[in-house]
């Protein structure tokens, strides 16, 4: 059944309203609120805050000693490293089901609750709606990585030595810089998180079933996963998703090597200008119901 | 197709109901109006404005609740008016709270704005989105099927409210099944079928579209139709009880007079005015043969 050769028209005349101010910033933060206030979102942040206290205690546990490779190995002998460590080790599976389950729920979750045709009768106007999902997703990938540096900041001084750091070019920097370096490496990896995030809101256009969504979504995930593993693929290997997701560890090079990771954030900002527009094409001419 | 050339005139200030069979295009006809599905061809206009290329114009102007409320329900009452009037970027937030509050007690939530409506019967949920509607003074209230779900205290409410929103200059535009309603409260009304507009007007002409029926209750049923038949009295219907019929011109107590005089014994008498329903229902048929 579809509407045709409709011309419905109300008429009257009354006095136009005042026009008020513009206040186009309450949407966002409505947005922000309704991601953080929920609590879904809490126990994800809590799950991710949870990573780096279980490696922690695995390592004090097991006295490890440096017999590991890797930044693992070094979190022993400075607790600086929990912090690397755990946020290397949450890129691969946590921080994407995490993006997932957000980015999947923000369109089909609302079309589903049926809150989608309030927003948009308010109006929120959908280009508007597309950006403040977008923004939000964008800021949950800040906050999932930060929560995992504090909370890594914290277990990993709490248990074991800090100091100077060791950079992978074998000289050394302070402390404070090390935490910096590692600052910017949770910033590299969120920035990192934002394709997936832009193909998770994509998909949720796509459908008023927010578990399909996320199911889509992870799929997609698992797929782009394999292909950057099968070597036959080579030639398509620097276009796939996560082929520089583990360029982050060049931050800690002396001086940084940027290269690879502008190459990854390169890659990512070209996911996001895709899928962000196949958002909007559907959510602009979508039928509301 | 579901609706088709529909042209809706709203005088400002009048409430206006919007009718039609289960699937007759009612709330597709909003949606379009809305902005929220497009036609697939033709234009729509809402307040003089092109929909939904002005919606950001037009749409702060109008209330909308839309078949059925809709909720975050871990979020309280007040938490979900807050949200939707964050949406429309004409809202002034530093009148935001008090702005919900007014609503909430507008449509008696106010002890309930604390609790998440999970926790809301359906009832307090519909009143929950006439409130979203009425978080802002609008000129135009589109309410789709407001009373769908109250208990008969709350259709009262409901009844009371637009009233009271028709008596403060906002135009009101409803869609119902329930006839009662649009007699009792109705100042215009369409009737819709199979995606088309098969009637607007005034209430009170719609009712007059039907003659008045003349009803005598009586045991003599037979004597009762010969006489009424010698009179003129047309479309002669007879039932266990009663014999009706059209008593076109003549005054109704030469009927009386005649009933009397041909010893008809008489248990009631009189003029019966159609309901609005028995228009409704010569205009869009009997029976469940909705619109497929």
């Amino acid at each position: 059944m579809s509407p045709s050769e409709a011309t419905a028209e109300v008429t009257e005349v009354t006095e136009v309203r005042p026009s008020a101010g513009r206040h186009a910033v309450a949407l966002f933060i409505s947005e922000l609120r309704l991601v953080f206030g929920r609590a879904r979102t809490q126990v994800g942040l809590g799950v991710l805050a949870a990573v780096p206290l279980l490696i922690g205690i695995a390592i004090k546990l097991s006295g490890n000693d440096g017999g590991t490779e890797g930044f693992i190995g070094q979190v022993a002998g400075n607790g600086l490293f929990l912090i690397v460590a755990s946020l290397g080790l949450s890129l691969p599976f946590f921080l994407p089901t995490a993006v997932t389950v957000i980015s999947g729920e923000s369109l089909a979750g609302e079309a589903s609750l049926g809150t989608l045709r309030n927003l948009l009768t308010a109006p929120a106007g959908r280009s508007r709606l597309l950006a403040a999902k977008m923004v939000a997703l964008t800021v949950f990938c800040l906050v999932a990585t930060m929560t995992i540096w504090v909370s890594g900041l914290i277990v990993g001084f709490i248990l074991f030595p800090v100091g100077d750091v060791l950079l992978l070019s074998g000289s050394t920097v302070s402390l404070g810089e090390g935490l910096l370096r590692a600052l910017v490496i949770a910033v590299v990896i969120s920035l990192s998180l934002l394709g997936l995030a832009a193909i998770g809101l994509f998909v949720s256009s796509l459908t008023s079933t927010p578990l399909a969504a996320m199911a889509a979504t992870f799929g997609t995930f698992i797929v782009l996963g394999i292909m950057t593993a099968i070597p036959q693929l080579h030639a398509i290997h620097p276009w796939l998703l996560m082929y520089r997701w583990q360029s982050f560890a060049d931050v800690l090079r002396d001086p940084p090597y940027w290269h690879d990771i502008g190459r990854n954030l390169l890659l990512q900002a070209g996911y996001v200008a895709v899928f962000y527009t196949a958002a909007w094409a559907r959510i602009t001419s979508r039928d509301i119901t | 197709m579901a609706v088709d050339a529909v042209d809706l005139e709203v005088p400002a200030g009048s409430v206006y109901g919007f009718l039609g069979p289960n699937g007759s295009g009612k709330t597709t006809t909003i949606r379009m109006l809305l902005g929220l599905i497009a036609p697939t061809s033709g234009e729509v206009e809402l307040l003089g404005e092109p929909m939904p290329k002005a919606h950001l114009r037009v749409l702060p102007r109008v209330g909308a609740l839309v078949e059925g409320p809709a909720f975050y329900p871990f979020w309280t009452g007040q938490a979900n008016l807050l949200r939707f009037d964050a949406a429309d970027r004409t809202a002034d937030p530093k009148t935001r709270k008090a702005r919900a509050g007014e609503a909430l007690e507008r449509v008696g939530l106010s002890n309930a704005a604390g609790k998440k409506v999970r926790a809301y019967s359906l009832g307090m949920r519909q009143r929950l989105a006439i409130a979203v509607a009425l978080m802002q003074r609008r000129e135009l209230l589109v309410l789709d099927e407001p009373t769908n779900g109250l208990d008969p205290q709350g259709t009262r409410e409901v009844r009371h409210l637009i009233r009271d929103l028709a008596s403060d200059g906002t135009t009101v535009f409803t869609s119902t099944h329930l006839l009662a309603e649009v007699e009792q409260v109705c100042t215009h009304a369409a009737i819709m079928n199979r995606g088309k507009l098969l009637r607007q007007s005034t209430v009170a002409d719609l009712r007059a579209e039907l003659r008045p029926r003349l009803v005598v209750r009586t045991p003599d049923l037979g004597a009762a139709a010969d006489t009424l038949q010698g009179l003129g009295v047309t479309e002669l219907k007879t039932t266990e009880e009663t014999v009706e019929g059209d008593p076109g011109e003549l005054p109704i107590e030469k009927f009386a007079a005649a009933l009397v005089a041909a010893d008809v014994r008489i248990h009631g008498f009189g003029l019966e005015r159609p309901s609005l329903e028995d228009t409704f229902v010569a205009l869009t048929g009997e029976g469940f043969d909705v619109a497929e």
